[in-house]
């Protein structure tokens, strides 16, 4: 008998607005302790939240990306309970009317199309971090984290295979991207999944779930997912029972343990949270929203093939991130070569990247000096190899193109009685090339060629050179 | 100087007839004398007060133009946050906790040269009708020690009758401003809920609780209330565009204004002494040109249920921060952390906040909810409704604020559900956030006090306000003093 | 409604508070008759009646994302029971 993999995810995205979600604080990650702290977000007494509107705002944005029903009238609730790190013993959440419903979000896996459907995103506050003093016998308590905003994107239990489950979240962090509401940075936190897994016989009755935590790459909840799969079936094909409850995933030892069972599940006691009001979304202002989304990876790529006539691996290529897609227009509206721009990004930039091991969210290129270089090469200025090692020195230092180039004699020489000068020493000095090619030995050309333009000192108009060794030849 | 209202004694002040270290000197004095036997104040300032009346004094012969209340001593219910004074809300959790900030009122009351000179006594996290369940004692009734102040603002309206100080802020989620008034014989409002900033006012419940001034007349009172009310950043809930602007002035009719009086507040358990003023007092503004009309009022029997039930709910969730670790009392013998929780927080709370916690713990957990909470927020609903019928017929609702006067300290303490029923009139304006005024409107048999309520709708304050005004320009009940010491009469 | 001790001892847990024996008692009765009388809403006909948690039906109070200066980190511990200039301090805390 076959068994099946159950998956449900919940992603918690930190969201980048500049503030708190209720109080003016600063988002910056890291920072000496409870330095980012006010008395709102330390939660003392009478003190009260406001709502940041961009909150509001980025989570919409993230429901209609992922076409989900935005709720028009939504409100906050309180989540009680007691945790040094929850401040006010509540955290501000939504239960009864989430921002967004419903919505769908349609992945390749393995080859297949499949459409994982969004049960609720909500907006909830971040809590502090506690930190454990190994030797002594205390928790020191930092709230620079308090009131950080969350999204907290909950899916159906849709997936049936850690490659679903990593396409989807390679495909909603694209799409966090390039909407510019999360970092997704999975090292700080900003990024974080749990898995929700169980497993069952084939067409069966749902088994009980286990919550993964700590997962802390996409490699870890690959790694996690199989442990855990493995784990369930193990205990179920001898006969026994999977408990409900909370795993932490150890990714170095590539194990999961059991923490706090969920059978002993809090009554966390939601209510309407009384300090706030409700949300109201009009169509005027979900317009506004729409009218403000920014274009997703699967839009710009349709636009790249159809109105720049680039081919579908480039296109592909490049917004595989929003640095290289905001690249990529920079370098092609300035410089008006969309193609060309596309090769140099697809090129040169992708292979520098992966050579110096940049990952594409540290990627800080000037698009006006590689749209330079794009302009000089097409021009017929600069021949490739000067082109490609300015570009080169570009990347890795920074260089101004213009000078680089004049510094080192880059610039292509057209000037036709050095060209015809260096065609003549080449030939005179290479007779028996000259004697082979006049036999029919197609390959001495070449050869010849290369002697041309070592004269020129790299620099010579490859084009003017082939055309004047041909005539010479004659 | 005593016989001064708080507008007559700013004004004497900018007039330069009195210095405004001179009226808090004073004031500091009566409460020196008094306070012994009222318990109204839990902290004095005097030292900061001082430095304050200085400042203030400078501003004022600086030529600054100040409010109405510049230069006026008033005193602050504990349970309102003042940047640096201890803040306590009566309860042994909050001891020794100084706010690193203040309310809003209070800024904006400093910011108009009012001069705090103390934090005023209450019930515990204001949970109750008779301040008698803090940690700093019953409040005593000015009229007759023997017997409550009313509660939670018990200490305001102590103050305030005994002569202690002109003008306080209290703080009103079911009645803690109007019935201590009612019982002590003060003037109080309780603002349309959403006109005055909750910001820095420690939470009892979030979507009941106002700040609200209570003085020894409605023209004080209303100066007050148009300086701390107004739009704040800080407060969601507050809602008001504009603060309140009263006018001045003594009107002498009532011309137009249709009172409609609920027959069914009259019946069994209210004092006949009550009753009778009470009815008085609507003759009076008959008199002065009102017309006055019954009904019925609805879902009597709902509203002190809904009212506990929301009140705890949002009270077991706001006072759960209170727990050893970032302020105020952590228990002595607590070694892990689930100890500095629950014994902090067990030896913190006296006995009815701990009965509030668990109610409002139990409405709000799983399986009951529904039938409790939930049930309670659709009582609301349909009170509120009725109240929004009722506004169609009437400008004002005329009614008792209490079904007695003041009892004796400890009379009722043991039996929590007989204290809850004493809210019966004042509770329902809460849940539907309305706005009163309660005004004192005679004396019963023992010569304590006895105050009606005037219930008006939503952000028409300013229509109490007025036809208190004629009521107390025609009656002298407001101004009437107790006896000092407070001696049985 | 009926207020057993199993019920009282998981009200504490969500209150997190520790009751003594006197109290216990206390509010055994006391809660017993406070929600015999709330049960007076069971006779409400309330079907179909929306929730009313805010007295008003105001909505869309929003502050504008704008990072300010936060407050000095020594008058945020100033009040803590224990801390050490840079955090709260509690005792250990076990997952």
């Amino acid at each position: 008998m076959n068994w099946e993999t159950v998956i449900g995810l919940e992603v918690h995205a930190e969201l980048s607005a500049a503030s708190k979600i209720f109080c003016g604080c600063a988002t910056t990650f890291g920072g000496e302790p409870n330095t980012r702290v006010c008395p709102v977000c330390a939660g003392m007494p009478g003190t009260l939240p406001k709502l940041n509107r961009a909150v509001a705002e980025y989570a919409v944005r993230v429901g209609l990306a992922l076409n989900c029903e935005i709720t028009r009238h939504c409100k906050f609730d309180r989540k009680n309970y007691f945790y040094p790190d929850l401040p006010k013993a509540y955290q501000v959440s939504q239960l009864y009317a989430p921002i967004c419903r419903e919505g769908r979000l349609t992945v390749v896996a393995d080859g297949k199309e499949k459409s994982i459907g969004i049960r609720e995103i909500h907006m909830e506050e971040d809590a502090g971090k506690l930190v454990h003093d190994c030797s002594g016998n205390r928790t020191f308590m930092d709230f620079n984290r308090c009131g950080v905003p969350l999204l907290e994107i909950v899916t159906h239990p849709d997936f049936q295979s850690g490659a679903e489950v990593i396409a989807y979240l390679e495909k909603l962090r694209e799409t966090l991207l390039y909407l510019g509401v999360c970092d997704c940075k999975m090292q700080e936190g900003s990024l974080r999944v749990d898995v929700n897994l169980s497993v069952r016989r084939t067409g069966g009755e749902m088994g009980v779930r286990t919550e993964m935590k700590n997962l802390n790459s996409f490699k870890a909840i690959g790694r996690a997912i199989d442990y855990e799969t493995k784990r369930q079936i193990e205990i179920l094909g001898k006969g026994g029972r999977v408990y409900q409850e909370t795993r932490r995933w150890d990714d170095e030892n590539g194990v999961s343990y059991g923490m706090r069972s969920k059978e002993n599940a809090q009554d966390y006691r939601y209510f309407p949270e009384p300090d706030l009001l409700p949300i109201e979304i009009d169509d005027q202002w979900l317009k506004m929203i729409k009218g403000s989304l920014p274009e997703l990876a699967h839009e710009k790529r349709e636009r790249y093939i159809n109105d720049y006539k680039i081919s579908e691996k480039e296109a592909f290529i490049i917004t595989t991130h929003k640095n290289i897609s905001g690249l990529f227009e920079t370098v092609s509206e300035l410089s008006g070569n969309p193609l060309e721009s596309a090769h140099l990004v697809t090129g040169e930039i992708m292979r520098l990247l992966n050579q110096t091991d940049t990952l594409p969210e540290d990627l800080s290129l000037d698009g006006r000096k590689l749209a330079a270089l794009v302009n000089l090469v097409s021009d017929g200025k600069i021949n490739r190899n000067a082109y490609r090692e300015t570009v080169e020195a570009v990347f890795t230092r920074d260089v101004i193109p213009e000078e680089y180039i004049a510094e080192n004699g880059l610039m292509m020489i057209n000037d036709d009685e050095a060209v015809i000068e260096a065609v003549k020493t080449a030939l005179s000095e290479n007779s028996g090339a000259v004697a082979d090619y006049r036999a029919g030995k197609e390959k001495a050309f070449g050869f010849l060629m290369g002697q041309v333009m070592k004269r020129l000192g790299g620099s010579g108009n490859p084009d003017m050179a082939r055309k004047a060794l041909k005539d010479a030849l004659k | 100087m005593f016989d001064l209202s708080a507008t007559e004694l700013s004004a004497a002040i900018k007039a330069k007839k009195i210095s405004v270290a001179e009226a808090v000197e004073s004031y500091m004095g009566r409460i020196e004398k008094t306070d012994k036997s009222l318990n109204a104040f839990i902290t004095v300032s005097k030292e900061k007060a001082l430095a304050r009346a200085a400042e203030v004094q400078g501003r004022i012969d600086g030529g600054e133009t100040l409010s109405p209340l510049a230069g006026v001593p008033i005193a602050i219910k504990d349970n309102i946050s003042v940047k640096d004074i201890e803040t306590t809300c009566a309860s042994k959790t909050l001891e020794g906790y100084t706010p690193v900030f203040s309310a809003t009122a209070v800024e904006r009351l400093e910011r108009a040269g009012a001069v705090i000179v103390g934090k005023l006594n209450m019930d515990e996290f204001a949970m109750g009708g008779s301040s008698e369940t803090g940690v700093y004692g019953a409040v005593r009734n000015p009229w007759d020690n023997a017997r409550v102040a009313g509660g939670s603002s018990g200490g305001s309206a102590a103050a305030v009758a005994g002569g202690e100080i002109p003008l306080a802020l209290g703080s009103d989620t079911g009645g803690s401003i109007r019935q201590p008034c009612s019982f002590c014989g003060a003037t109080g409002i309780k603002p349309t809920y959403g006109s005055v900033s909750r910001y820095g006012l420690i939470a009892y419940a979030s979507s009941l609780d106002q700040i609200g001034p209570i003085g020894r007349g409605i023209g004080d009172c209303a100066a007050l209330l148009s300086i701390i009310s107004g739009t704040d950043e800080k407060d969601s809930t507050c809602v008001i565009k504009e603060p309140f602007d009263f006018g001045g002035g003594f009107p002498d009719n009532a011309n137009g204004l249709k009172i409609g009086i609920p027959r069914n507040y009259f019946g069994d358990g209210v004092d006949e002494s009550v009753k009778k003023s009470v009815l008085a007092a609507a003759e009076e503004l008959e008199e002065a040109g009102a017309t006055v009309g019954d009904f019925e009022m609805p879902l009597m029997d709902y509203m002190i249920p809904a009212y506990y039930i929301i009140a705890c709910a949002e009270a077991s969730s706001n006072l759960s921060r209170y727990d050893g670790l970032k302020y105020g009392y952590r228990s002595a013998k607590a070694k892990t952390l689930p100890e500095v929780y629950r014994l902090s927080r067990s030896e913190g709370f006296g006995i009815e906040v701990k009965r509030r916690i668990m109610l409002g713990s139990f409405v709000l957990s799983s399986g009951y909810y529904d039938a409790y909470y939930k049930k309670a927020l659709q009582a609301r609903y349909l009170i509120k409704e009725a109240y929004d019928g009722l506004f169609k017929r009437f400008d004002a609702i005329l009614s008792p604020t209490a079904p007695t006067t003041a009892y004796k300290i400890g009379e009722n303490v043991g039996d929590p559900m007989k204290m809850y029923m004493g809210d019966i009139y004042t509770v329902s304006v809460n849940l539907a956030g309305l706005p009163a005024v309660a005004l004192p409107c005679g004396f019963d048999e023992r010569g304590l006090p006895v105050g009606f309520q005037l219930v008006g709708n939503a952000f028409s304050d300013g229509i109490l306000v007025k036809a208190a005004r004629v009521y107390q320009n025609r009656t002298d009940f407001h101004a009437r003093k107790p006896k000092t010491g407070g001696e049985a009469q | 409604m009926l207020i057993d001790e199993k019920l009282i001892e998981y009200l504490e847990n969500l209150s997190c508070l520790t009751l003594s024996d006197g109290e216990k008692e206390r509010l055994t009765a006391d809660l017993g008759e406070i929600l015999n009388n709330m049960a007076r809403l069971e006779e409400l006909n309330a079907k179909g009646v929306p929730e009313r948690s805010h007295p008003f039906d105001d909505v869309n109070a929003f502050r504008e994302d704008e990072a300010v200066c936060s407050f000095d980190r020594a008058l945020i511990l100033k009040n803590a029971p224990e801390e050490n200039g840079e955090a709260f301090v509690a005792p250990k805390t076990v997952e």
